[in-house]
C-alpha cells in the first residue's frame, strides 16, 4: 500500500474576514485596451485565453481605449449614464421605502448598475431576458415605466402582478423581461430553451440568460451550458460575478476553476470576461455576443466582474462576513463615477450638468413614487383583493378552487 | 431552567450532537462562517472547525447528494436547505436515493442524515419563501418527517433525528423561530423567553420521534395540528370557547396513531389543521386514518382547515394563512353539527 499520509479536507477561505484589511490582490486586472477583440466567428479554442482576462475600455485617465472602444456616441453614453443614475436613485428611494415599512423586502444594485443597463442596449425588440433579481437595469434602460416597478414593489392596487409576487420579482413580457423566480438558476436553462425555440421556428430573436456567481453551482446552470453547446442555441449566457453569494465568497462556487467564464470552455462555448463596472466595455462585449447569437454562431458565456456594494437584500447584514470598507477597496471602481468622468474627459459632460441631472432624476423618481403610493403600499391604502389570490392558478378556475373562494368569503 | 428561542434550541441540539459524536457534520448555504441566514448554526464553525461545519455551494442537489455519500461512508450529516422552498433541486437525491438506500442495498448502505429546512409562511416571503412541503416527504417511503412547534421539542426532536438510523426531514416553522405565533399578525408575538415551552435544558435529551403531545385537553373536539398551527388552534379554542383537545403531532411520519385515536374516540369530533395547501395535503391522510379507526365514534364529519390551493401570495398573505378566525369557524361548525 503506498504511503501518502492521511487525507485532509479542503474548505476555501476568503483572503480576509471582518476586522481585517480589504485585500483584492488576487484579482488580476488587465490594463484597459489590452485584450484583443476577435472576430465573432472565431473558433472557441482560439480564444480560450479570454476566459481568464478582463476586457476593459475605460482607463485610469478616463479615456476609452483599445479594440473594444468607440462604439457609442456622446449622446448614447449620456443616455447610459442617465439610466445608471436613475437605477441608483430608484434603489435609494425603494430601500428607504422598505425601511419605512411601505414594502416587505428590497434588493438594490449598488455597484452593478452598468451590467444590466449597458447590456440592454445590445438587444432588439422581441429578444428575451431571463433575469435574476438584480437586473432591473434591463427594465430602466428598456423604457419600462418606473411607476409599474413601484406598483409591484408596493403590491398596491395597480400592481401588474396583483400582489402575488415578492417585491422586485418583476415580469414584463412586452419589455423582454421574463418573470423572475425566487428560486435560483431555474431561468438559465429556460433561456436556452427559449433560444432553441427561436431557432426551431427560424425566427431572428435571441435570448439572454442571467445568473449570479453563487448560483452557477446549481445543476440548472450546467444543464444550460450542455444544452446551449449541443444545440448551438442563440443565447448569451451572462454570469454576474459580484464576488459575494450572500455570505459566501466566490471561491465556494468557483472552486478550483480560475474564473467563472472558464466554466464555458469545457462545453466548447466561447467565453469572455469583462469589467462589469465599465459601461462601454459591457456594451461592446454584449454586442459581440449578441451578434454571434444573431448570426447563428451559437452561445457565448460572458462573466461580468463586478462587486456587490450593498447588502444581498434588506434581510442581510454584510458586516457579519466581510470588512466594512471592502467596497472602497474594490479595484474596478464605481460604474457611475467612471462613466461620468469619461464623459467629462470627452468634453460631453460637466460637474454642473451631472449635479443638475442628479437633481432632475431624483425629483422624477420622487414624483413617480408619490403617484405609486397614491395607489397604496403594502400595509396601507388600496391593495389587490383577496379574490385575486384565486385567479391565475389555471386559465379556467376549476370547481374546487371556486368552492374554496366561496368558503373564504371573497 | 435556561430559556431559548427556537433558533438557539436548534443550534444547541447540533452543538450537543457534534460534541457527543464526532461523525456529526453540519453544512449548507451560508451555514459555516456566517452561521446561516436564520443564525441556526452560528458559532458552530468557530467551535468545531471547518472540517465539521462549512459553507456549501448553492446547490441543494449537491448538498443532499454529498450528504448521502458521507452517510454511506459512516458520517452523520445534518444539512440545511436555506428555505424548504429551495428543496426541489434536491428532491431526486432525497426521494430516489436517501429514502431508498437501505432498502435497495438490503442494508449494505444506509443514509442516516437530517435535512433541516425552514418551512411555512407569515413573513411576507411570497411564493418561494413560504411553502409547507411536508406532504411531499410523508408520501415517500423511507423518510421520517418531523415538525417541531417549540424550542423544547425542537432541541429534543433534532437530537433524536440526528441519532436516528434513517433519513429524517426536519421542518422548522420559521414563524415560530422567535416566539409562539398564533396567527394574530397585528399583535406582537410573545418571545420564547416568556413562554414555558421556551425552557430548554442544557445538555443531551431527546424527544422521541413518532410521539404526539396533547397541548390542550378538551372534550368537545380533537384538533390535529403541527408547527405554527398548534398555536393558531390554541388561540381559536380560546376565542370561540370551544373545549377543544389540541394534539401536536410533532412527528408526521411515523405518526402517533394511538394518541390520535384515543383523543377522537373521546371527543367524537375532529378538525385537522395545516398551513400547506389542502388538496392531497397531510390532512387528507389524517382524515382517512380517523375515518378508518374512529368511524363509529364520530358524531360529525371531519373538517380540514388548510392553506388554499393556490401558490402562497405576497400581499394577500393573511387572506391565505389559515388563521384563528378560520380555525374557530371550523371548531364551531364541527361541535354544532
Amino acid at each position: 500500500m503506498p504511503d501518502f499520509g492521511p487525507l485532509s479536507f479542503h474548505v476555501p477561505e476568503p483572503a480576509v474576514r471582518p476586522g481585517g484589511a480589504p485585500d483584492f490582490s488576487d484579482v488580476s486586472i488587465d490594463p484597459a485596451g489590452e485584450v484583443r477583440r476577435p472576430p465573432v466567428d472565431c473558433a472557441p479554442e482560439d480564444i480560450r485565453d479570454l476566459a481568464f482576462k478582463i476586457i476593459r475600455v475605460l482607463n485610469r485617465d478616463s479615456e476609452a481605449v483599445g479594440p473594444w472602444s468607440g462604439l457609442l456616441s456622446d449622446e448614447e453614453l449620456r443616455e447610459g449614464l442617465r439610466h445608471m443614475m436613475t437605477l441608483r436613485a430608484f434603489d435609494a428611494r425603494m430601500l428607504m421605502a422598505q425601511r419605512q415599512g411601505k414594502t416587505s423586502f428590497y434588493m438594490q444594485h449598488m455597484g452593478e448598475e452598468a451590467v444590466s443597463c449597458a447590456f440592454r442596449k445590445a438587444l432588439e425588440p422581441g429578444d428575451m431576458n431571463f433575469p435574476t433579481y438584480r437586473q432591473a437595469g434591463l427594465l430602466i434602460a428598456g423604457g419600462y415605466p418606473m411607476r409599474e416597478m413601484m406598483n409591484q414593489i408596493y403590491s398596491n392596487e395597480l400592481d401588474p402582478l396583483h400582489g402575488r409576487q415578492l417585491p422586485v420579482l418583476y415580469s414584463a413580457r412586452d419589455h423582454g423581461f421574463f418573470s423572475v423566480s425566487g428560486n435560483l438558476a431555474t431561468q438559465y436553462i429556460q433561456a436556452v430553451g427559449w433560444a432553441m425555440a427561436s431557432a426551431m421556428k427560424h425566427d431572428t430573436k435571441i435570448a439572454a440568460a442571467w445568473i449570479g456567481d453563487g448560483s452557477t453551482a446549481e445543476s440548472d446552470f450546467h444543464a444550460a451550458l450542455v444544452f446551449a453547446s449541443t444545440y448551438k442555441a442563440p443565447v448569451v449566457l451572462n454570469i454576474v460575478n459580484n464576488q459575494w453569494a450572500i455570505s459566501t465568497f466566490q471561491g465556494i462556487a468557483r472552486g478550483g476553476a480560475g474564473t467563472f467564464a472558464a466554466r464555458g470552455l469545457g462545453f466548447g462555448i466561447p467565453s469572455l470576461r469583462v469589467d462589469g463596472n465599465d459601461y462601454p466595455a459591457v456594451y461592446a462585449v454584449a454586442r459581440w455576443a449578441a451578434e454571434r447569437a444573431r448570426r447563428n454562431l451559437g452561445p457565448t458565456v460572458v462573466e461580468y466582474v463586478t462587486y456587490r456594494v450593498g447588502a444581498h437584500s434588506t434581510s442581510d447584514d454584510p458586516s457579519a462576513y466581510r470588512p466594512k470598507t471592502e467596497s472602497d477597496a474594490w479595484p474596478l471602481g464605481d460604474p457611475v463615477l467612471r462613466l461620468k468622468n469619461h464623459l467629462i474627459r470627452r468634453g460631453a459632460w460637466s460637474e454642473e450638468r451631472h449635479k443638475q441631472a442628479e437633481a432632475e432624476i431624483l425629483s422624477e423618481v420622487i414624483a413617480v413614487q408619490k403617484e405609486a403610493e397614491s395607489h397604496g403600499t403594502l400595509h396601507s391604502g388600496p391593495h389587490p383583493s383577496a379574490r385575486d389570490m384565486f385567479e391565475g392558478v389555471f386559465e379556467q378556475m376549476p370547481p374546487h378552487l371556486r368552492r374554496q373562494r366561496q368558503q373564504g368569503g371573497v | 431552567m435556561p430559556r431559548k428561542t427556537m433558533v438557539e434550541a436548534i443550534r444547541d441540539a447540533m452543538d450537543v450532537s457534534m460534541q457527543r459524536d464526532e461523525n456529526v457534520v453540519v453544512f449548507g448555504e451560508d451555514v459555516g462562517y456566517f452561521g446561516g441566514v436564520f443564525r441556526c448554526t452560528q458559532g458552530l464553525q468557530q467551535k468545531f472547525g471547518s472540517n465539521r461545519c462549512f459553507d456549501a455551494p448553492i446547490s441543494e442537489g449537491g448538498i443532499v447528494g454529498a450528504a448521502v455519500g458521507m452517510a454511506a461512508y459512516g458520517l452523520k450529516p445534518c444539512v440545511e436547505i436555506q428555505f424548504a422552498d429551495y428543496m426541489y433541486p434536491a428532491y431526486d437525491q432525497i426521494v430516489s436515493e436517501a429514502a431508498r438506500l437501505r432498502y435497495r442495498s438490503n442494508g449494505q448502505f444506509t443514509a442516516p442524515m437530517v435535512i433541516r429546512m425552514p418551512t411555512g409562511g407569515g413573513i411576507f416571503g411570497g411564493q418561494t419563501h413560504s411553502q409547507s412541503p411536508e406532504a411531499l416527504f410523508t408520501h415517500v417511503s423511507g423518510l421520517k418527517t418531523v415538525v417541531p412547534s417549540n424550542p423544547y421539542d425542537a432541541k429534543g426532536l433534532l437530537i433524536a433525528a440526528i441519532e436516528d438510523p434513517d433519513p429524517v426531514i426536519f421542518l422548522e416553522p420559521k414563524r415560530l423561530y422567535n416566539g409562539p405565533f398564533d396567527g394574530h399578525h397585528d399583535k406582537p408575538v410573545t418571545p420564547w423567553s416568556r413562554h414555558p415551552q421556551g425552557e430548554v435544558p442544557d445538555g443531551h435529551y431527546t424527544v422521541p420521534l413518532g410521539k404526539a403531545a396533547i397541548r390542550r385537553e378538551g372534550s368537545a373536539v380533537t384538533v390535529l395540528a403541527y408547527g405554527t398551527m398548534v398555536f393558531v388552534a390554541e388561540a381559536a379554542a380560546e376565542e370561540t370557547g370551544v373545549d377543544a383537545e389540541i394534539i401536536d403531532l410533532r412527528t408526521l411520519l411515523p405518526y402517533d396513531l394511538e394518541a390520535i385515536v384515543a383523543s377522537v374516540q373521546k371527543t367524537g369530533r375532529c378538525v385537522v389543521v395545516h398551513e400547506a395547501t389542502l388538496t392531497s395535503g397531510f390532512g387528507a391522510e389524517l382524515s382517512a386514518l380517523v375515518q378508518q379507526n374512529c368511524f363509529y365514534h364520530l358524531e360529525a364529519p371531519i373538517v380540514r382547515v388548510a392553506g388554499w390551493d393556490t401558490p402562497y401570495p405576497h400581499a394577500q398573505e393573511w387572506d391565505y394563512f389559515p388563521g384563528p378566525a378560520r380555525v374557530g369557524r371550523a371548531l364551531k361548525a364541527v361541535v354544532e353539527a
